[in-house]
């Protein structure tokens, strides 16, 4: 079993919800990256979205765009974000990391020369946000044959006739994008995406976490109660734009953490 | 390529919306239904003798087509080789080529219901033909356009005002063309049942790039029928500048099967096509990638982090290019090849006092290379270049180029 398949187990017995936490590599720069990516653990993440960073993120919200730019003023790269999952395993062995980004720097460095750096870093998952399963023979599954899960987003415009072939290649879990729009933007309902939930959950047999539009720990609370896992990203992202020292941005996450698990 | 069927070059895309390797649909899941439902309603409207005879009919009583092939006689003498013409899409109301397509769009999203127009624009001049058609029908306008845009074509964002569009500058990346692109795309996915995306050029997710360049068409179809009518035979050559590629992809496309023409894109070459990266050449300087929705050649660097471009005209100066220009450049059936923004300048003053015509700076760079090969050409040689726009909206870049303070 993969790590993701591994911790939807532990957490499923334990029964409890997952916390999955985005940070932009290399933002502000890599080492204090580095610090923040090794004290998520520790403080309740269940599961780590790393992104690489890209000069045209189209999904994402001003607070990951301006992380991305960040991040590749100092000097972040692709094989860089790589470097960083590798100095993360060598300590962590087990806390799955799903890379989260666009395309194009991936197609840069090759699919096959990618899948193969990725797979001896220990990435266990890719989310990409501009390969719709329409462009399935591009990454999906390429990143299967070599068992990197490849995470799908579903949304509020994905139809019943369109989500059998949205979750047909997906494994690892469902990122369910709560809202129509951007990261960070809207403030998602969780008693409105409860149904939707259900309804991926029943298409897919796979584990559904919600995205987008969730912000504080109460937000991470409430819709811990309808999914499988609760992700934050831009509050996150915010707080280390603000200059907030490691262990500030770490008490943050675990406050989020803590919520979502029902401490 | 010689075993090809009649159509093999202008057949395409395919039912993936691929142009060879180019083209597809690489966009966000939430676009993915929008995208879809728009191909659907296209490939309605496209066969719907109603929609195009609307469509003609505005051609004709509000854009002015179809627009003329001119003779120009004082080019061809100074140049003492091929035959000049120049397709006089720069006539159109608003003064360029953006309406053809845009009317097309404002008739679909119509059909689909749809209140809300959105657009990105780079000069402004796809931006004005949006607002224009908006105004006509009554629509909701919202413009996106890069902060540094919005300076240097103030004109065109008083005129989009005037026209009673809302002008949203974007600050964010570098606030140029691109990230106004992903700008309307982030508005897309925040509003998308209301929201009608009208792309101005032949780039974007599958069905846009087609989709543009069916509308675009008509540039081409005319030429063709006005050359033979004029001279009795189609042209030997046609020359278009490209910056997206639409007014270039609209002239040329009813020609590809045509092997005897030989087809000529013109990138901005800026200060020059070299490692410097100041230019907006992606044929002639960059590689494959895949952005706004689309694989295509892009400016990126080694880690595929997409770089501006540059071009003394705002109009070209995107990082991409259309992906059916991509596929027939590595078909060899267009060849692409760039000018300066030094040698667009000269094109474009030679224009003013040669022909009496103010050239807008996007159709001076066709001009420019036009100026490189047609005295080694034969008089008996047929030149089709596009002037896909007028200058009015250049004078300040102009001014400024040439030192002088308006």
């Amino acid at each position: 079993m993969s790590r993701i398949d591994d911790t939807f187990a532990r957490l499923t017995a334990e029964g409890r919800t997952a916390f999955v936490s985005f940070i932009m590599a290399g933002d502000p720069d890599q080492a204090k990256c580095q610090e923040v990516l090794e004290g998520l653990p520790g403080a309740g993440v269940d599961i780590i979205e790393l992104g690489m960073p890209f000069t045209d993120p189209m999904a994402d919200g001003p607070a990951i765009q301006l992380a991305g730019q960040r991040a590749l003023e100092a000097g972040m790269t692709l094989s860089r974000v790589l470097d960083m999952v590798r100095a993360f395993r060598v300590k962590d062995a087990t806390t799955p990391i799903v890379l989260m980004g666009y395309y194009n720097p991936v197609y840069a460095m090759g699919v096959e020369a990618f899948l193969t750096a990725a797979s001896d870093a220990g990435v266990d998952g890719l989310i990409i946000v501009d390969l719709p399963p329409e462009e399935d023979a591009e990454l999906c599954l390429p990143a299967q044959e070599v068992g990197i899960d490849f995470i799908r987003l579903s949304t509020p415009t994905t139809d019943d006739k369109r989500l059998p072939a949205v979750v047909k290649n997906t494994s690892g879990f469902v990122y369910y994008v709560s809202i129509t729009g951007i990261t960070g933007a809207a403030t998602a309902n969780a008693a409105q995406v409860a149904p939707d939930v259900a309804r991926i959950k029943a298409a897919a047999n796979l584990p559904v976490c919600v995205g987008f539009g969730i912000k504080t720990p109460e937000g991470a609370a409430e819709m811990a109660k309808v999914a499988d896992g609760v992700v934050v990203g831009s509050a996150i992202v915010e707080r280390i734009a603000n200059g907030d020292s490691t262990a500030d941005v770490l008490a943050f996450v675990k406050s989020l953490t803590d919520a979502a698990h029902g401490v | 390529m010689n075993t090809h069927a009649p159509n093999a070059y202008s057949a395409g895309p395919d039912a993936e919306g691929r142009f060879g390797l180019f083209g597809g649909r690489f966009v966000s899941e939430t676009l993915m239904p929008l995208i879809l439902d728009l191909e659907a309603e296209y490939e309605k409207a496209k066969t719907d003798p109603s929609f195009w005879a609307e469509m003609d009919d505005l051609w004709k009583h509000y854009v002015g087509r179809p627009s003329p092939l001119y003779f120009a006689e004082r080019l061809t003498e100074k140049f003492g080789g091929a035959k000049i013409y120049l397709k006089r899409d720069e006539l159109n109301h608003t003064g360029a080529h953006k309406i053809n397509n845009v009317l097309g769009q404002i008739l679909l999203a119509r059909r689909m219901g749809k209140k809300r127009i959105i657009a990105e624009t780079g000069a402004g001049q796809h931006g004005v033909a949006t607002a224009t058609v908006c105004a006509r029908f009554g629509l909701e306008c919202i413009v996106f356009m890069g902060a540094t845009d919005v300076e240097r074509q103030k004109p065109n964002v008083f005129r989009m005002n005037l026209l009673g569009a809302k002008v949203v500058p974007v600050t964010s990346g570098r606030g140029t063309l691109k990230d106004a692109m992903n700008e309307a795309l982030r508005d897309w996915v925040t509003n998308v049942d209301e929201t009608f995306y009208c792309i101005g050029t032949v780039a974007g997710p599958h069905p846009y790039p087609a989709m543009v360049r069916d509308f675009q068409s008509i540039i081409g179809k005319e030429t063709k029928a006005q050359m033979l009518e004029r001279e009795g035979r189609l042209p030997d050559s046609l020359v278009a500048c490209i910056g997206g590629g639409s007014n270039a992809m609209g002239l040329f496309h009813p020609f590809l099967d045509d092997e005897s023409v030989r087809i000529i894109g013109v990138e901005a070459g800026g200060h020059g096509v070299d490692d410097r990266m100041e230019h907006a050449a992606s044929l002639t300087g960059g590689r494959p990638g895949v952005l706004h929705g689309n694989r295509t050649y892009l400016l990126q660097d080694e880690d595929g982090q997409i770089i501006e471009g540059h071009s003394i005209s705002a109009g070209l100066d995107y990082p991409g290019i259309g992906p059916e220009h991509a596929w027939l450049n590595d078909i060899g059936r267009v060849e692409y090849v760039s000018a300066t923004d030094k040698e667009a300048l000269a094109a474009f003053q030679m224009c003013c006092v040669t022909e009496g015509i103010i050239p807008a700076l996007e159709p001076s760079h066709a001009l420019a290379h036009v100026s490189k090969i047609a005295g080694d050409l034969p008089s008996d040689h047929l030149l089709v270049m596009n002037m896909c726009g007028r200058g009015d909206k250049d004078i300040f870049t102009v001014a400024d180029a040439l030192g002088e303070d308006l």
